[in-house]
């Protein structure tokens, strides 16, 4: 397994080289990434908890939907958002193709089911203790959903990492509607596949451990931050 | 918010009927209870004691039968009126961020909460608990808290749904006297248990209920000295109800 | 309060974000090329030198011939370099191109397994190597995924008289993939393999493989650049493509393709004719 050798040797060389390459490709998976996270948080936390919540029409279906789409091949994802992001597509005349935006928008397609559906159950949960006591006091149904969030955030946060995971990593929609164009739309994962296609098996294997770490970094911090706020009131 | 200044009772139940699954809870429960001092709803378990409470506070429906307070149908929401559950849960904040959490709910203004806060802290002595955690309290204190939280709002009635079921004497004694204290400042107090020892020591009248009916409503003096039935002498007696 | 601060600095946070992530306002085009051309380096040789002279930058989104076309057909690229001259000209047939120059030219090799088992070697042309191919059932890699190298390799196999994708799953094993990922499976699979020479000199996990048969007519690799019909597609941004064009196939653009080497060796020949 010399390989394996070679590239974390790679990967401490391009690290501590501090390549601008690298430097650039780095901040641009984290920067759509979190993006794409932060968006899909935005529409995942409130739907999951209305899902969770309030009974209408159609919501058994939506939250089927959610749990199939909590399992959608990227590459689909990448597929449907390039057909309507093509110039030749319903939103094509906004030229997002091949820009980092439709990376995000891409990701944010992917992921909000996965935040939705995992913020029901979180939701779903906590409902079931906070429900009667929270109803006895006072609270009307909004109030209530803002305050079952509230108090669920710890849970939550490990819910939108659980996105941010899978956003980091996956390489089928970005190479689609980002192109993998140098300087511009090169992420981690799509590097990898390049780097891989061009037989750099060593520098792939280099950038993968990179993304590891690199996932590693973010995801102890938010579990350490997560870790402190709880041990203040628990 | 209708009553602002007058009491909103009594409180009249007629017909009161419910069934869950089938099995009668509550059979058409008549009683009227006045606006002074604390009205105790007695019996064994399962008597429909807490169903009649939550009832009274809006939290379920009858399905025949009526409940008002002076004419009105209770709803949850009401500031006037509070409700103290057998085992309350808390937010994951500090004690004082709970209450303030309630204020917040029925939309007080900054100023008078703190007020509000204080005293309550005050009446249950949790001033130094204030900034602890609410869910690590020791029983005692988390029913001093549950009180507090019902306290703050300033309510005109409080209904307490066996407020002292979980806790060793010392803390019974305590939330004993939290409540009569709630009680001598002019909050209405209708409140369930199975003790007949708290019954006595507390009730001015008393609902005795056993499977879903009202068997007597009689002032705590006629009860425990010459009850009107024999279910309620049988159960005085310590007797198994069938 | 502290969840409105925290809705706060959540939208604040997003604000950031997302216009850190527009994208900025220097001109570009986009140019769908072949993987080739990309992975050679050749384009990362060429752009900066056309951005210096016009100070308009060349966005490249690599892939295959098929799917680059199918790029230029939905307007989703200013240009496209390919290399399969057929598909070229349906392509300016149906319209959906406005000109087309050829710009230069390489040629493709059979690599394998370096003991190369039915001795492809001494070989004279293509069809006689792909008989034998065939006759042994060596394993042979195809790509199988419509780029102009495949399309080539069909051709190929027609001139040896061979209907190869007969025996797809028998020694013909179609990847579906890029050139790179193609010769990685080659690689592992001890098989034969047809690659643009480009591709092949740039490729680094070589391993057992060997190059084993070039220098055949047939095996001419045309590259051409087309320019999309601004008639279909309106934001096509037509100037700045046709100076890229234009200077591609000037003397100056000539000879920077001629002057790019990778490991002293020539890649591309330049064969652009004046205009």
């Amino acid at each position: 397994m010399n390989d394996f050798s070679q590239a974390f040797l790679k990967a401490i060389q391009l690290i501590l080289n501090l390549d601008p390459n690298l430097i650039e490709i780095v901040a641009l998976s984290l920067r759509v990434s979190l993006t794409a996270v932060l968006i899909a948080s935005l529409i995942g936390l409130p739907l999951g908890a209305a899902l969770a919540l309030y009974k209408f029409f159609g919501r058994g279906l939506l939250v089927a939907i959610l749990n199939t789409f909590m399992g959608l091949p990227p590459v689909v994802v990448g597929l449907v958002v390039y057909l309507i992001l093509s110039r030749s597509g319903p939103l094509g005349a906004l030229g997002l193709l091949f820009t980092p935006t439709a990376m995000v928008i891409a990701q944010v397609c992917l992921i909000t089911p996965i935040i939705a559906a995992l913020t029901r159950q979180t939701i779903l949960d906590a409902n079931n203790e906070f429900h009667a006591q929270l109803r006895a006091l006072g609270a009307k149904s909004l109030s209530m959903m803002n305050t079952l969030l509230w108090e669920t955030r710890y849970s939550l946060v490990t819910n939108v990492f659980a996105g941010f995971g899978r956003a980091i990593a996956e390489v089928g929609a970005v190479l689609i509607v980002g192109g993998n164009i140098n300087h511009n739309t090169r992420v981690m994962t799509t590097s990898i596949a390049l780097e891989t296609s061009k037989g750099n098996i060593e520098l792939a294997l280099a950038l993968g451990m990179i993304l590891i770490t690199l996932s590693l970094i973010v995801t102890s911090a938010v579990m350490s931050a997560r870790h402190a706020a709880y041990n203040v009131y628990s | 918010m209708v009553m602002t200044s007058a009491l909103p009772l009594p409180l009249k139940i007629q017909h009161l009927s419910v069934s869950r699954q089938g099995k009668l809870l509550l059979d058409s429960v008549n009683a009227t209870i006045e606006s002074t001092g604390i009205t105790i709803i007695l019996g064994p378990n399962g008597a429909g004691k807490s169903l009649l409470l939550r009832i009274a506070h809006g939290l379920e429906r009858p399905d025949a039968g009526s409940l008002r307070w002076d004419q009105h149908i209770p709803k949850p929401e009401e500031s006037w009126r509070t409700f103290v559950f057998q085992k309350p849960i808390f937010l994951q904040r500090s004690v004082l961020a709970n209450l303030e959490y309630v204020l917040s709910l029925h939309k007080v203004v900054k100023i008078r909460k703190n007020l509000l806060i204080q005293q309550a802290l005050q009446h249950t002595g949790l001033v130094k608990l204030s900034a602890q955690s609410a869910r690590i309290l020791s029983g005692g204190e988390q029913q001093r808290l549950n009180i507090a939280r019902a306290w703050v709002l300033e309510p005109k009635v409080m209904l307490l749904d066996e407020p002292t079921a979980e806790l060793d004497p010392s803390g019974v004694a305590t939330i004993e006297r939290l409540i009569k204290k709630i009680a001598q400042q002019n909050t209405k107090i209708i409140m369930t248990t199975h003790s007949l020892d708290q019954a006595k020591r507390l009730a001015h009248d008393i609902l005795f209920l056993h499977q879903g009916r009202l068997i007597e409503h009689t002032p705590a003096k006629v009860y425990f000295a010459q009850p009107q039935t024999s279910l309620a002498e049988d159960f005085l007696a310590g007797k198994l109800l069938d | 309060m502290n969840q409105y601060l925290a809705n706060a600095i959540a939208v604040a946070t997003l604000c950031i974000l997302l216009t850190s992530v527009q994208a900025d306002k220097s001109p570009f085009i986009t140019l769908s090329s072949t993987t080739s051309t990309e992975n050679s380096g050749l384009l990362d040789y060429l752009i900066p030198k056309f951005r210096e002279r016009t100070g308009i930058d060349v966005r490249v989104v690599s892939v295959g011939t098929g799917r680059a076309l199918k790029l230029g057909e939905m307007g989703d690229t200013d240009l496209i370099l390919v290399h399969h001259k057929p598909s070229e000209e349906e392509f300016m047939s149906k319209g959906f191109g406005i000109q087309r120059r050829e710009v230069m030219y390489n040629d493709f090799i059979v690599a394998g397994p370096s003991e190369d088992p039915v001795n492809i070697r001494g070989e004279r042309s293509i069809a006689r190597v792909l008989s034998l191919i065939h006759e042994h059932k060596m394993p042979f890699v195809s790509r199988g995924d419509e780029s102009g190298t495949h399309k080539k390799e069909m051709e190929l196999w027609a001139l040896a008289g061979v209907d190869a994708q007969r025996y797809s799953g028998e020694w013909y094993h179609e990847t579906g993939a890029g050139m790179g990922t193609t010769l990685n499976i080659a690689n592992g699979m001890s098989a034969y393999v047809l690659t643009d020479r480009g591709t092949w000199l740039s490729f680094k996990n070589r391993d057992g493989l060997a190059l084993l048969f070039e220098n055949d007519p047939p095996l001419h690799n045309q590259y051409s650049i087309v320019q999309i019909n601004p008639d279909r597609h309106p934001h096509i941004k037509y100037t700045e493509a046709e100076l890229f064009i234009n200077w591609l196939t000037s003397g100056e653009g000539q000879q920077t393709i001629a002057d790019f080497t990778l490991n002293g060796q020539q890649l591309f020949f330049p064969n652009a004719l004046p205009q």
